[in-house]
């Protein structure tokens, strides 16, 4: 058994830049596990299927209002690879259109929560010690005092049942992780000399934000946003599990669990596929993400 | 085998890295005596950290031996079994290190630590609390610790550098052990405490009769604080004589080169540098490393690695200028 | 530390203000009338605006809130559109159901989270650490609901061994209550043969939701404890001597615990979230099952104080994981967690 000491390493320590050598690099880093490309892969896949969606399933039509009571419950066959459900639609074609939903909520809160709460981290660290940092990070604080799930929960209960409206659910209680991410580089970054050297030779402060400090957060924000897709996507399938996402006849992968567990354990491939579905797409995203991490650790011993 | 402590023999060890391999020494001839003082000095990278990392096999997982081999006290190290290997690093040598700020572990207070190494590091856990504490702060007391009963208590953070290299050297020597190697052990300190610790180590190492190994990058302190010099450069040894004999005779032209950067105190002549960079480890020339900054360079250099021979009483060189 | 825990406390309740403004404004801006969607759309007018006028929603907002907010310090939370009982009693009765699951769910985590972190970062790189890499990853991944589903068809329908609902075998009575959790009141009442009965009832509910948990756990210790053993420290531990395995299993283990401990804060309230899918699924009565349900059927009052519940419960376990974690390291006060 030998002992780790990496300090000190002759690789240690080299800046992050993009040209074609350090591309070349990342690739290494990122591919140094061969799970994370396993889910480079799998999240390829997945965005494709979802886009070609219509093209690529063998039953489209079943992705709507559709009822064939003679194929009702049938179990997984040639003719139908996943089985069909109670109202005789294709289980396979049902979660790849689910896909569409998913993916849809995961870029669709992560386009809208990222920036926010990047911003509002970058200010509240940057302002340290001011007026404007208290408010922002209480805020902060309260939006957090809860899980995500819970207060998506509520948030969606009050409103009427749509992906939309779940959507903007998860954003309410997402986005304070990403300020409090921020916040806690910022604020740690923002004595170190270069961010004075360029308050001193008078730069803007929008320039110190993101010319300066913001380019030195970019890999946990970059490594959060990637796990954060299969994170969002899970908690939308909790949520479509309760009743409080996408609504019928639309497909999603947690409506299609809850309905189908009534079937068990006789028809249980109505509901397992659909879980298996949800394990998937949340593993992929979760390989990716490790290899984003890989890739963009620089520091030494990372 | 006779006196000798330490006997490494040809060694050379290899870094894994993106685009082949790192390598680092490049057949290492090394020997330290009982009771001997012997520095290694070279400048940043020349392999003098990874060189006595293996002597305790405490490299990192990327590095691999591939040829070479090192004895302690006449046992092959590099074949060790876990239980010998433990037994060597219990009670046969310790080691300081450069920063001492890493070196502790920062959740345990420092009475844990050694009290942890005097009852572990022997070959078997003996003795009560009670004793262990007094041993413990007999040990820091001989680091010259103010305080050493409060200080039992305190955390690494909460003392300041040359008190955290203090507490280091107090671990190293908590237990009876034959060798001490002492990896830059200043560099990272104030000016004003760099002698106080090296002063230090000096007075520790004699009186028990310890082997040390000192490396450091200043000649200075190679001067002060030992009885042989080896000078390393690019991963292996280039010269070694006793101390005196270094600074009086260099034979090597790195040596020569080394001894020139210094200003003379009688304001005699002007420091030169030595031009040239270190070579690339991934690629490195097949003969003497040295020679593309070699004012003597011949041919023979550019093909050939030259034998670390001896060439007088104690002193030896690995340059073909000499045979 | 007294000083900073007051302050933390001071900091918690603030807090928790203004979650209940937050919740009272989301709860109050459901576009519609509550009191039309509680009682449906066949229900007579007078009886709409007789339940509107309990309500209070005649009133403007923040005197709705003011109201709410002297009931809340007085314990009356309103009455449950639901089940028609104040909400009080619902959450007296419910609460503690969750808190046992919560509570066993939170032990298997932490000590089965950590125990294989650690053996995995002992036999790091070998088949074993494989195999765990893959089992974890898919620990994670698996949604609790998704757990709770196969151990019931595991339990319930294969191997029945383990009961899959409610909380305890009908035919057994419940204990008196004094805590209102089950296998505790049993225990407190002398009656082993009901608690080990009520404690079977807890297993899979709890296993289940733990999962996620034990997954993360375990991976975080794992790549916390390789993390440290490139430290420098260790090599120098290494080098005097302790002996390996004593590294691992103490001056390895206290400084990789601190981002598992800190995360498990974060994974331990989620454990109210997830709470709530399971407590269907295995039918077990519990305050998430009545949140859902509350918010199913929008009832207010319900929803906000359940929220509330949440939020007290939350921040207490944020401020005990704090204090553990600056128990285990002491350059930290109990002012900041270090966020990873």
């Amino acid at each position: 058994m030998t002992v780790d000491t990496r300090k000190g390493h002759p690789e240690a320590g080299r800046p992050l830049t993009l040209r074609g050598e350090n591309l070349r690099r990342a690739w290494y880093r990122f591919s140094r596990h061969p799970m994370s490309v396993v889910g480079l892969v799998m999240v390829a896949a997945i965005i494709l299927l979802a886009i070609l969606a219509p093209y690529v399933t063998p039953y489209p039509k079943h992705a709507g209002a559709f009822v064939d009571y003679r194929n009702a419950g049938k179990p997984p066959s040639a003719a139908h690879w996943l089985g069909t459900d109670v109202f005789g639609r294709d289980i396979l074609t049902r979660i790849i259109f689910a896909f569409r939903g998913a993916l849809v909520m995961g870029i669709g809160v992560l386009v809208l929560v990222v920036p926010l709460g990047v911003v509002l981290g970058l200010i509240a660290g940057y302002a340290k010690g001011t007026l404007l940092e208290t408010v922002i990070m209480r805020v902060t604080d309260v939006f957090l005092a809860l899980p995500p799930l819970i207060l998506a929960l509520a948030v969606c209960a009050v409103m009427r049942p749509t992906l939309f409206n779940s959507m903007m659910a998860v954003c309410v209680s997402w986005w304070p992780w990403y300020t409090r991410l921020v916040y806690g580089m910022t604020s740690s970054v923002r004595n170190e000399f270069y961010v004075k050297a360029a308050e001193l030779t008078g730069a803007s402060r929008f320039h110190i934000l993101f010319r300066e400090i913001l380019p030195n957060c970019i890999a946990p924000i970059f490594t959060k946003m990637t796990l954060d897709m299969g994170w969002v996507i899970l908690t939308g399938a909790s949520l479509s599990f309760v009743g409080l996402g996408e609504q019928p006849p639309k497909p999603a992968l947690g409506t299609m669990v809850s309905d189908g567990a009534k079937y068990l354990p006789a028809q249980w491939w109505i509901a397992v596929f659909p879980a298996i579905a949800i394990m998937v797409v949340v593993l992929a995203f979760n390989l990716l993400g490790d290899g984003v991490k890989d890739m963009l650790a620089t520091e030494e011993g990372s | 085998m006779d006196d000798k402590l330490v006997v490494i023999k040809d060694l050379h060890v290899w870094f894994r890295v993106f685009g082949g391999y790192l390598k680092v020494l490049n057949g290492v001839n090394f020997t330290v005596r009982a009771g001997e003082k012997v520095a290694i000095v070279g400048e940043t990278g020349c392999g003098k950290t990874t060189t006595v990392k293996s002597i305790l096999r405490i490299l990192a997982p990327q590095a691999k031996v591939v040829r070479g081999e090192i004895f302690f006290k006449g046992e092959d190290v590099l074949k060790m079994r876990p239980p010998r290997l433990q037994h060597l690093r219990g009670s046969g040598a310790s080691m300081i290190f450069q920063d001492p700020t890493a070196a502790l572990n920062p959740v345990f207070t420092l009475g844990d630590q050694i009290s942890e190494i005097i009852r572990y590091s022997g070959s078997r856990p003996e003795g009560s609390g009670a004793e262990i504490r007094q041993l413990a702060i007999k040990a820091l007391r001989e680091a010259m610790l103010p305080d050493p009963e409060r200080m039992l208590d305190n955390y690494p953070f909460q003392l300041s550098g040359g008190m955290r290299q203090r507490a280091c050297i107090a671990m190293a020597l908590a237990t009876p052990r034959e060798l001490l190697i002492a990896d830059e052990p200043t560099t990272n300190l104030d000016v004003t405490i760099q002698d106080q610790v090296l002063r230090l180590v000096k007075t520790l190492v004699v009186q028990r009769g310890m082997s040390l190994i000192l490396i450091t990058h200043s000649l200075g302190v190679a001067r002060e604080t030992s009885d042989r010099v080896y000078i390393m450069y690019a991963g292996s040894m280039v010269e070694a004589a006793p101390t005196g004999e270094i600074f009086e005779r260099p034979l090597h032209p790195y040596t020569q080169g080394l001894l020139s950067c210094i200003p003379k105190l009688t304001g005699e002549g002007v420091a030169e540098g030595i031009p040239g960079r270190i070579p690339d480890y991934l690629n490195p020339p097949p003969g003497c490393r040295f020679e593309p900054r070699c004012p003597h360079a011949t041919e023979r250099c550019r093909r050939s690695k030259p034998e670390f021979a001896r060439v007088g009483d104690g002193h030896e060189v690995a340059c073909f200028l000499y045979y | 530390m007294g000083r900073e825990l007051l302050r933390r406390i001071g900091l918690s309740i603030f807090v928790l203000f203004g979650l209940s403004i937050l919740i009272f404004v989301i709860a109050r801006v459901v576009p519609g009338d509550p009191a039309r969607l509680a009682l449906g759309p066949r229900a007579p007018e007078w009886a709409v605006q007789n339940l509107r006028l309990e309500m209070h929603l005649d009133k403007p907002i923040y005197e709705q809130y003011w109201l709410w907010l002297v009931g809340l310090v007085h314990g009356d939370l309103g009455k449950s559109l639901v089940t028609r009982r104040p909400v009080t009693a619902d959450i007296r009765e419910f609460l503690p159901a969750t808190l046992e699951i919560v509570l066993l769910s939170a032990l298997v985590m932490a000590l089965g989270g950590i125990s294989l972190g650690v053996l995995s970062a002992k036999y790091s790189n070998s088949w074993f650490d494989g195999v765990m890499r893959i089992v974890s990853y898919l620990g994670i991944v698996t949604p609790a609901f998704v757990w709770a589903i196969i151990f019931m068809l595991i339990f319930g329908y294969v191997f029945p061994l383990l009961p899959t609902t409610g909380r305890l075998s009908p035919g057994v009575s419940a204990p008196p209550t004094i805590t209102g959790m089950m296998v505790l009141d049993s225990l407190l009442s002398g009656n082993l043969a009901k608690a080990w009965d009520a404690f079977l009832h807890l297993i899979l509910p709890a296993v289940a939701l733990a999962m996620g948990g034990l997954a993360q756990a375990a991976r975080i210790t794992r790549a916390s404890m390789t993390d440290n053993m490139g430290k420098d420290y260790v090599a120098a531990e290494t080098a005097y001597g302790i002996p390996f395995r004593r590294i691992l299993t103490k001056y390895l283990l206290k400084p990789s615990l601190i981002p598992t401990v800190s995360v498990m804060a974060l994974d331990i309230a989620a454990l109210f979230g997830n709470a709530f899918l399971v407590e269907l699924i295995f039918n077990y009565p519990g305050l998430s099952r009545y949140g859902i349900q509350a918010m199913l059927n929008k009832d207010l009052n319900a929803i906000s104080a359940v929220i509330m519940v949440l939020g007290v419960v939350f921040v207490s376990v944020n401020i005990i994981i704090d204090i553990v974690v600056a128990y285990l390291d002491p350059r930290i006060g109990l002012a900041g967690r270090r966020n990873g």
